[in-house]
């Protein structure tokens, strides 16, 4: 591999490489019904793997480590933890 | 719809239902692009910046241990000569990293007066290296290096008032902060960048791994700390200790059990005995701080 000068990484935001949501066991699935857009998923999420959409949020599985913060902390109960299944 | 580009990408590698990330993201969404980052050895070194690879968007230059201080103070001198006053700078460092070993940086840092904004996240250990005691222990916790047990209630002193310690410098601005409350703590960011001098935020980050609790409870934890009043949301502008101004008081204070029985660290004082007497004494303690910051609380 090589070293640039100053080890200096000149790739910001590479870590998308890694795709940590191999590390799930549990996958939150947003019911979009119950859902009022108050956006606080996206804000608690340490992956900052949701994002807004027309229609609510959603969530990017390939970095979903399924922490279950999100279903936890939503005020409208909107987000259910399942049994992740591949 | 138009979103704002996350300053802290996915891919890094924090334990599930880590706090360090949520403060991060919190603070760079306050910072902006237009910001340069200093950080010292810590999970959050280790989780966002595993060559060949970074989780940051902003640039970042990694420290020794005890240093980001230091390194942020070199970094924010260049910019002024060049010019470039618009440019924030934001010091990280872990506790470990701030209450112990880089103390007699960010005391150099905070009495030069630059205009730095210091971010100690706090998970109260040395989680990075296997979750060792820290100055930042609160008494009775649990640890690796401080473990209960028939003759030990685990960590034996006081957890260190790093707030008021900086603030004794006389800058213009020292806050704790933490995740549950997320306006009140992009708030004091946008407080803290906008003084002309250096500013520190003590944010306090639940961590599941070194807490033993379950990855969900993350942000409920760091709620429940505020509502037992074991960390107060404070804020205050200079060195008198007498004008710290309380931004969060809950509408009824919860017993500190209500906080400890949901974690691991703690366990050791409900089994196989309930230790009433180390629980007294913390909630003691809190009662006594609380009184002190001239909260009373409605019974
Ligand atoms: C001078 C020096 N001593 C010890 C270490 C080993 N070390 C690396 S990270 C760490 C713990 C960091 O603890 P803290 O600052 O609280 O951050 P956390 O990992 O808890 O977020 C230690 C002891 C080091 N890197 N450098
Ligand atoms: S489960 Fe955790 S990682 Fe996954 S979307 Fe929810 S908060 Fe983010
Ligand atoms: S050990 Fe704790 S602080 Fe470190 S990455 Fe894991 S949860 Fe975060
Ligand atoms: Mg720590």
């Amino acid at each position: 591999m090589k070293i640039t000068i100053g080890a200096i990484n000149d790739k910001p935001g590479s870590s998308k490489n890694y795709k940590t949501g191999s590390w799930r066991t549990l996958k939150p699935v947003i019911n979009l019904e119950k859902c009022k857009k108050c956006w606080l998923c996206k804000q608690l999420c340490p992956e900052g793997c949701i994002t807004k959409k027309e229609e609510g949020p959603q969530i990017n599985y390939d970095y979903c480590k399924g922490c279950g913060i999100c279903a936890h902390e939503c005020t409208f109960d909107a987000i259910i933890m399942e049994l992740e299944e591949r | 719809m138009t979103e704002e580009k996350e300053l802290f990408a996915c891919g890094h590698r924090a334990c599930a239902g880590c706090s360090e990330p949520i403060a991060v993201r919190m603070i760079l969404e306050e910072a902006g692009p237009n910001t340069i980052g200093t950080i010292c050895t810590g999970c959050l070194e280790v989780v966002s910046t595993g060559w060949p690879e970074t989780a940051w968007e902003i640039p970042l230059i990694h420290a020794a241990f005890e240093n980001s201080a230091s390194v942020a103070s070199g970094v924010e001198v260049a910019l002024r000569q060049l010019g470039r006053d618009d440019t924030h700078v934001i010091a990280f460092a872990g506790d470990g990293g701030t209450f112990d070993i880089g103390l007699q940086a960010l005391s150099g840092m905070l009495e030069r007066g630059h205009k730095i904004l210091y971010v100690c996240l706090d998970n109260e250990a040395y989680m990075n290296t296997g979750i060792q005691r820290c100055s930042s222990t609160p008494l009775g916790t649990s640890t690796t290096t401080s473990p209960a047990g028939t003759y030990s209630i685990g960590e034996d002193r006081q957890k260190k008032p790093i707030g008021a310690i900086c603030a004794a410098h006389c800058i213009p601005y020292t806050a704790t902060a933490t995740i549950a409350y997320p306006q009140d703590l992009k708030k004091k960011v946008r407080k803290a960048l906008a003084v002309n001098g250096p500013s520190f935020l003590h944010v306090l980050v639940p961590c599941p791994t070194g807490w033993r609790f379950s990855s969900e409870e993350t942000v409920e934890l760091a709620r429940l700390a505020v509502e037992t009043g074991i960390f107060v949301l404070w804020e205050l502008e200079g060195g008198n200790l007498q004008n710290i101004k309380v931004t969060k008081k809950p509408k009824t204070w919860r017993p500190v059990e209500d906080y400890l029985k949901q974690q691991g660290r703690y366990k050791h004082l409900f089994k196989p005995k309930k230790r009433q007497d180390v629980i007294e004494k913390i909630q003691q303690d809190v009662d006594q701080k609380l009184i002190e910051l001239g909260i009373t609380k409605e019974t």
